[in-house]
This record gives structure tokens, C-alpha cells and sequence, in this order.
């Protein structure tokens, strides 16, 4: 019994997904910072860590001395991997066709190979919400790791939360041949009432069809988009609407009020009087970029900045999204831009990390440096949300993962150019 | 119209605190100079000019002090490429639209202008866009918010004209637009996007001579008519003089050194090579003909010709000798322009004053202002602005910027005046209601 046991053990530290990290200083995120730090990862899994984390025999040791060891970033809304270049419509899998298709999966559509994987991973993302887009319900997201084979392997899980984007009065209107343009008032404002009374219709049918199949008997045919519908009704998935101003979030929380459905608030930008209602109701939200302009020509120059912090101290939970796919590399510069205009650093951290785990429900396995969680780990030389720092290693899921990129090949190639 | 100056009513606020003539003292500060190292001292301005730097000035009795608190100073920033402030980006119906320029259209009232110095900017090159091979001439401007047109522009910046090479300029040449089919526009090809260049100085050579011949028979005594004057190939004359630098929209390798090439040819320099994404895998050839490089700190994949962008673009551009600047091209990543330097720490491992320089000395180089504005020294347009933390990190944050001494952004006065300004908005709008209902016999005012 012994014997075995410590075969077992020795086979896992002969694995590819154990080590050890000596000397470095820790910032598991949940609590306070360790420097001088020992962290041992073994089969995966985070096994111990701290000032005298013991070091099992015959582990792979990484002196990380003057190093710092972070939980890998969570970006909670992204596109990473279906669309390669964004003026190419070949290269799109975001936006299907169509108001209402809940039945459409974002896992499958996310290509490993895409260029945009590694890219992102190289300023220590680990882990994406990856979500369709089109239409008023776009489809289910996924949230996946930044490394895999497959997207199989990829995937953290395939379908954590449905995409949907409550109807606005947006006047404005942009074509590839006209460019940009208005709509009247009145037409906006019709074309609004309407889309609404359309959502609200499709939440009726998909209640019908819930009541249809719980009844039984003959006569019942699936229905493929209402079925999809069945887990946001039963309350066991939350919808991610996207809404950025005070009136579309405020319709937003009527909306889930009246559906009584559970929902998280997506690309938040100017809330005005709706945060005190999204934090009385619990409502976590993806906030927008901060890196944005204000949405008013009068609203104060710095307000997209300066929303993360006041939706903190309104008591809040949120985390932040880049929903980009060019950018999604810079999701710790979004929340860095947040800590010079009120946000708390630790808050900050925490929106890429483990309040990002915890909105998705994924906090037992990812989000933070805790026993028992997957080793996703970045090593850098500071700050991760600082410009100036660097990524030195990544692991997820205890496997080192490359760092090398379309972009640092290139550099090393024309560096070389006499 | 009614809304801008409804808003603007609201926007303008007092900044000018300082006559432009006083002295000013900015003492305890971490001063950034960008060329001459950084060191904790103060800065004395007098006349909009900074007149000495050091631990210690000699400031007259009665001048302004302005006490740093130990926060950082460092030169205001410059965007070598912007669409701000102008009411009109494109002219896309002719493929050589030299005729037309950014200056004529200068709007001093877009908020862009106040939002740009929130972030620390105090000069931007405004360009025309990139829907032509060879675009419109551009204006130099200043961010002197709450001031009139003639007074925003940069006074003595070298006049210039904006090229486009690549996806841009042959896009109106592309197939039928969603079943339109009426609007092609030659060119369709990077061999057209050269073609017509070669064309336009080619006319531009003959009109040049014509006009060289004539100078010189006049000059002799001759008495001859004048040749018509021609308002789209006179820029492209004034680029063949020297006197009009030429900013070229450019993406990929091939073209860069197609434009190069072309330049060489007709005996002209290209200034700077703008966004230039592939400019480091002809960094070579771009020093060689001594062009400067204006490129993004990160963009790439929006496209297909920015696919192979780098974000080591600039560091490696600047390893190799080429004078590298970092622009915007937006309203929103102006604001953050000394974020975009940072990047250039993480990718390529510049130092701090090389990452500083590619958004103040560097850009003014470029754009041949370089010995008014872009670094802290005797002599200088007082264009500074004080940060609360070293403007690399990216907690940093703007407090106050001044423009030729005189301060034009202060946060505190910004947020002071916040309540106010919401007030007089809801009072406005009120009235604008008001307005809007109709009086009592039933008739609106015409």
C-alpha cells in the first residue's frame, strides 16, 4: 500500500503537469500575498503552498526567485477563436442570422488553431467566456481554457450562459455601403416596441412548450429553439444580456424581473440611476471596456473609467470583458485603468480572476491560487495588469503552455534581417 | 448645430488662470524631460516658454507657483495621426484629392479636443483619411480648448499632405458593393495605387517646369500669361520643393518600398510612413531613405494586410534606426497614448525615456517642430502635463496640462464643476421643452 502510494506519487511528479515553484512570491488573489513562497502543483491541481509548503521528492523544481505567481486571467466576454480577421467575413463565426437562436453553440465554432489563442494567452489570459453575438438571443457561450488540441479539450464548459442583447432605441444605423446614417425617432421607436414584444413573445411560446413537455403525452414534438430555452426558464443557467445605457439596463432588469429569469448584465457602460437596483437584485455584471469614450458628447470625459469603482462601492460584483478578439489581449490594461480612477487594486485583480470564476460558477476549479483548484498559473516579472510587465511562463491545468505567438516569430525572424 | 452649441455653453469652461505673459513656477516635481534625463526640481516658465529647469530656479517675486506634490512632469503628448477637431475626414470620389486639406474644415469646439487633453495630448497632426492614393493636405493643431480656429492651429508647423497606400485607397475600386455597382473608382490594385501616384507627380513635374519657365522668362522681362493655376498638382509641386511633407498611409512591406521607390524616383522625400504595421521587415530600406515611422502600439487582424502587425513594430523599427512615434487615429486610444508607450516596455524591451520619446521628441521630429515642442528644456513651448504617477503605469492619471504655460486641463476644476454643469444641462433641456410645446394660441414660433 505504501509502495504504491508513493509510486503513484512519484509517476505524477514525473508528469508533465507537475512542479514546483521555489522561491516566488504568491498572490492567490483570495488572500493575502506570500512572498518567499513555495507552491506545489501535482497532477494538475494546486497541492500546497506558502512560506514551508513542503517540496515532495523527486518533484521538478523552478527556482522563480524575484518572480511573482498569479491565478491565470479570466476574460469574461471575448470572441476569441471564431473570427480571425474582422473584415473578412469568411474568417466570422459571431453573428448567425436570424433574432432568436438559443440553439446555437459557441464551443464548436471556436478554432483551436486560430491565431488569436496564443496572442491572447500572451499577456496571461488563461481562460475565455467565449459568446455568439446576432440577433436579439445569439446563441450559448462557452467559457474555455486558451490551450487545447481540440475544442473539446479546450473547453472548461461548453454551455455556461446564453447570449441575448435587449432591444434599444438606437437611432443611429451602419451599412458597409452607406456607412453611417439615422433612422427617425418614431420608425426607432416602433421598430423598438416591437422587438421587445417579440422577445416578450418567444419567452411565452418557450413557457408553452415547457408546460407542452412537462405534460407529456402524444402529440409533443421537439422543438429545438424552445427546448434550448429550458434551462434559462428552470433557472439553471443565467442569460447574458448585453446593455449599455441606463435605458436598456433598466429595461434589462424589467425584463428578468418579469421573465423571472437569472440574469448577468453584459457591455454595462453608462448605468446612470440602475446601479442601485442591480445591486440590490445581485445582478453580477460583464463591464464594458474602460478603455472607451463616454457614450454622451457631455457626459464627464473620464465616466467609463470610473464606473468600475462605482459600481464597487454601489456593491456590485462584476468582472471584466474585453469583447473583442484583437484585443482581447489587453483585458489587463482594462482593468488597470480602472485602479487610477477609484477602483481598489485587489478589486481590480479580482474582476479578471476569481469574481470572473465566481459570476460563471467555475470558482471550485479556476480564479484563484487555493488547494485543490487547477494550477492555472501565469509567472511574471511584476504587476500582470501593468504595461511594462512581462508574462514569464504559463501553466493551465498544471501543463506548461507556450508563449510563443505569430507575433514573437515574426519579431525573432526580422530581428535576424541583416 | 443647435445641439453644439447648446453643449458647448456647458463644455467651455474658464481655464485660461494664468496671463499668458506671467511667470510661472511648477516646483516639486519628478520632471520627465524625455531628452535630458529626469530629475526632482522645478520648472520655470515665463511667456508661455519654459525658461530654466533644475532642483532649483531662480523665480522672480510674484510669479505663479504651482507646487507638484512630488507628482510627475513630463511633456505634453503628440499625435502624429488624428481625425479630431475636423468636420470632415475623406474626400473618396476622386482617387488625388490634394486639392482639398483637413485645415478648411477645423471644428475647435469637438469635444474630441477636450477629451484628447484629459489624456495628456497638447498637439496632434489632423489627417485627411485614406480613401485616396493621394489624399488631402493636413493641419497641425494645438489643443487649446475653448479657443477659435486660427488660434488652435499650430502656427509655423510645416505644412503636409496625406498619401494612402493598400487596402484603403483600392477599396472604392472593389467589386459591386451589397448590388452597387455604380460607384467604381479606379484604382483596384496596390499596381494601381502606384500607378496613380506616378501619374499625379508625373503632371506635377510638367507643371512644375511650366511653371519654372515661366518664373525665369518673367525674370528676364518677358511678358507672358501666367500658367492656370493648378489647385490639385500645387501641393504635389511643393512636395517636389521640399516644402510640403508628404504622411503616408501604408500597411505592407512590398508597398512601403513601392512608395519609397517612387519617392526616390521623383526626387522627393517621404516624412513619415503611417501605421507602416510591416514597416520592421523593411526597417533597412525606410532608414536608408530617411523616413520616419508613425505606428499603433498593438492593432493587428482587422485586416487582411494587418495581419502580419507586431506589437514589436516600434521597438524593432527603433533598433534599427528608424525614427519610430506612436499615434492614435482615435479619439479613444489618444487618451491613453502614454499606455500605448508602456506596451512598448512589455514588447521589445525599450526603456522608459525610449518608450517616452516615441510619443513627445519623436512625433515633434517628425513633423519638424521638434525645436518648439516634445521635450522639457529652455527654450520650449511650456506644453507639459503633470501626472499622479510615473505616466508609464498604467494607474496613472492626468491632473493638469498646460499649453504654452497656461493651464487648459485641471482635474479638480473638471470634477468641481461637474455638478454645475449637470444643472445648466437639465435647465437647457428644460427649456428646450418649453420651447418645443406649443404656445398658447396653438402656434409654434417659425
Amino acid at each position: 500500500m505504501k509502495l504504491a502510494a508513493f509510486l503513484l506519487a512519484t509517476a505524477a511528479f514525473a508528469a508533465d503537469d507537475s512542479f514546483v515553484l521555489r522561491n516566488v512570491t504568491i498572490h492567490p488573489v483570495t488572500s493575502a500575498d506570500i512572498p518567499n513562497a513555495t507552491l506545489v502543483v501535482t497532477g494538475g491541481k494546486i497541492a500546497d503552498f506558502g512560506p514551508k509548503a513542503a517540496i515532495p521528492k523527486g518533484a521538478k523544481v523552478i527556482d522563480a526567485k524575484g518572480l511573482h505567481v498569479y491565478p491565470g486571467l479570466i476574460d469574461s466576454a471575448s470572441n476569441v477563436g471564431m473570427s480571425e480577421i474582422s473584415s473578412v467575413r469568411e474568417s466570422g463565426d459571431v453573428n448567425e442570422l436570424g433574432d432568436f437562436n438559443p440553439q446555437l453553440r459557441a464551443v464548436s465554432s471556436v478554432n483551436p488553431s486560430s491565431d488569436h489563442i496564443p496572442v491572447t494567452r500572451g499577456n496571461g489570459v488563461t481562460a475565455s467566456l467565449i459568446y455568439p453575438g446576432g440577433g436579439i438571443i445569439g446563441g450559448q457561450a462557452a467559457l474555455m481554457h486558451l490551450d487545447g488540441w481540440t475544442w473539446e479539450e479546450m473547453a472548461v464548459e461548453r454551455n455556461i450562459t446564453m447570449q441575448m442583447r435587449i432591444p434599444t432605441t438606437t437611432t443611429s444605423t451602419f451599412s458597409q455601403t452607406f456607412g453611417a446614417g439615422r433612422r427617425p425617432f418614431a420608425e426607432t421607436k416602433r421598430r423598438y416596441e416591437e422587438r421587445l414584444k417579440l422577445t416578450g413573445e418567444f419567452f411565452e411560446q418557450a413557457r408553452a412548450y415547457q408546460r407542452r413537455k412537462a405534460a407529456g403525452g402524444g402529440g409533443f414534438t421537439v422543438d429545438r429553439k424552445l427546448e434550448a430555452m429550458l434551462p434559462i426558464l428552470e433557472g439553471k443557467e443565467q442569460l447574458l444580456v448585453f446593455a449599455a445605457r441606463e435605458r436598456a439596463v433598466k429595461d434589462a432588469l424589467a425584463f428578468a424581473a418579469k421573465e423571472n429569469v437569472k440574469i448577468v448584465l453584459a457591455g454595462v457602460r453608462e448605468p446612470g440611476t440602475a446601479v442601485k437596483e442591480i445591486a440590490e437584485r445581485k445582478i453580477p455584471v460583464i463591464l464594458g471596456e474602460t478603455l472607451e469614450l463616454p457614450l454622451e458628447e457631455d457626459s464627464p470625459y473620464d465616466s467609463p473609467f470610473t464606473l468600475p469603482g462605482e459600481l464597487y462601492k454601489a456593491g456590485v460584483t462584476f468582472a471584466f470583458g474585453t469583447f473583442s478578439v484583437q484585443f482581447a489581449r489587453n483585458l489587463p490594461f482594462q482593468a488597470a485603468n480602472a485602479v487610477g480612477f477609484g477602483l481598489p487594486y485587489e478589486e481590480a485583480l479580482k474582476a479578471v480572476t476569481i469574481n470572473a470564476a465566481r459570476i460563471w460558477g467555475v470558482d471550485d476549479r479556476i480564479g484563484s491560487i487555493d488547494k485543490g483548484k487547477w494550477a492555472d498559473l501565469i509567472l511574471t516579472d511584476g504587476d500582470p495588469l501593468e504595461g511594462r510587465s512581462q508574462v514569464k511562463q504559463m501553466w493551465i491545468q498544471g501543463r506548461p503552455v507556450s508563449l510563443e505567438t505569430r507575433h514573437t516569430r515574426l519579431y525573432e525572424q526580422y530581428t535576424k534581417r541583416p | 448645430m443647435h445641439r453644439r452649441k447648446l453643449l458647448s455653453g456647458i463644455l467651455l469652461a474658464p481655464f485660461a488662470a494664468y496671463a499668458a505673459d506671467g511667470t510661472v513656477v511648477i516646483r516639486n516635481a519628478k520632471i520627465l524631460t524625455v531628452t535630458k534625463g529626469s530629475l526632482e526640481g522645478s520648472i520655470l516658465i515665463r511667456d508661455g516658454k519654459i525658461v530654466e529647469v533644475g532642483p532649483n530656479v531662480n523665480a522672480p517675486a510674484g510669479a505663479k507657483v504651482i507646487d507638484a506634490g512630488g507628482q510627475y512632469v513630463m511633456p505634453g503628448i503628440i499625435d502624429c495621426h488624428s481625425h479630431i477637431a475636423t468636420d470632415a475626414v475623406n474626400e473618396g470620389a476622386v482617387s488625388v484629392s490634394s486639392m482639398t486639406g483637413t485645415g478648411d474644415t477645423v471644428n475647435p469646439e469637438d469635444i474630441g479636443i477636450y477629451r484628447a487633453l484629459a489624456g495628456g495630448v497638447t498637439t496632434a497632426n489632423i489627417l485627411h483619411g485614406s480613401a485616396n492614393a493621394i489624399g488631402g493636405k493636413n493641419v497641425v493643431i494645438k489643443m487649446r480648448w475653448g479657443k477659435d480656429t486660427p488660434e488652435i492651429v499650430f502656427d509655423g508647423a510645416m505644412p503636409g499632405i496625406k498619401f494612402a497606400l493598400g487596402e484603403n485607397p483600392k477599396r472604392r475600386g472593389g467589386a459591386s458593393e451589397g448590388g452597387l455597382n455604380t460607384r467604381l473608382r479606379y484604382p483596384a490594385t496596390r499596381m494601381g495605387v502606384e500607378d496613380v501616384i506616378r501619374e499625379a507627380f508625373t503632371d506635377a513635374k510638367a507643371y512644375k517646369a511650366a511653371l519654372d519657365d515661366y518664373n525665369a522668362r518673367v525674370a528676364k522681362g518677358e511678358r507672358l500669361i501666367q500658367p492656370r493655376r493648378d489647385l490639385k498638382l500645387e501641393p504635389l509641386v511643393e512636395v517636389l520643393e521640399g516644402k510640403r511633407f508628404v504622411h503616408a498611409h501604408c500597411y505592407r512591406a512590398d508597398e512601403i518600398l513601392m512608395l519609397l521607390r517612387v519617392a526616390d524616383e521623383f526626387g522627393f522625400k517621404i516624412r513619415t510612413l503611417q501605421h507602416v504595421l510591416e514597416g520592421y521587415k523593411v526597417a533597412k530600406e525606410i532608414k536608408e531613405h530617411g523616413a520616419g515611422a508613425s505606428t499603433f502600439s498593438d492593432w493587428w487582424s482587422y485586416k487582411v494586410e494587418a495581419f502580419d502587425a507586431i506589437p514589436y513594430n516600434a521597438a524593432l523599427m527603433h533598433k534599427k534606426g528608424v525614427l519610430v512615434s506612436l499615434n492614435s487615429d482615435s479619439g479613444e486610444l489618444m487618451r491613453h497614448l502614454n499606455q500605448e508607450a508602456a506596451k512598448t516596455v512589455r514588447y521589445g524591451g525599450l526603456t522608459d525615456d525610449e518608450a517616452l520619446a516615441l510619443i513627445t521628441i519623436n512625433p515633434a521630429k517628425q513633423l519638424a517642430i521638434d525645436n518648439r515642442v516634445g521635450s522639457i528644456e529652455p527654450g520650449k513651448d511650456a506644453d507639459l502635463v503633470i501626472y499622479d504617477k510615473h505616466p508609464l503605469s498604467n494607474y496613472a492619471k492626468v491632473q493638469k496640462v498646460f499649453i504654452d504655460g497656461q493651464v487648459y486641463f485641471d482635474r479638480d476644476t473638471d470634477m468641481n464643476e461637474r455638478a454645475a454643469k449637470a444643472e445648466r444641462k437639465k435647465a437647457l433641456a428644460e427649456k428646450q421643452k418649453a420651447a418645443a410645446r406649443p404656445a398658447g394660441n396653438g402656434r409654434r414660433p417659425q
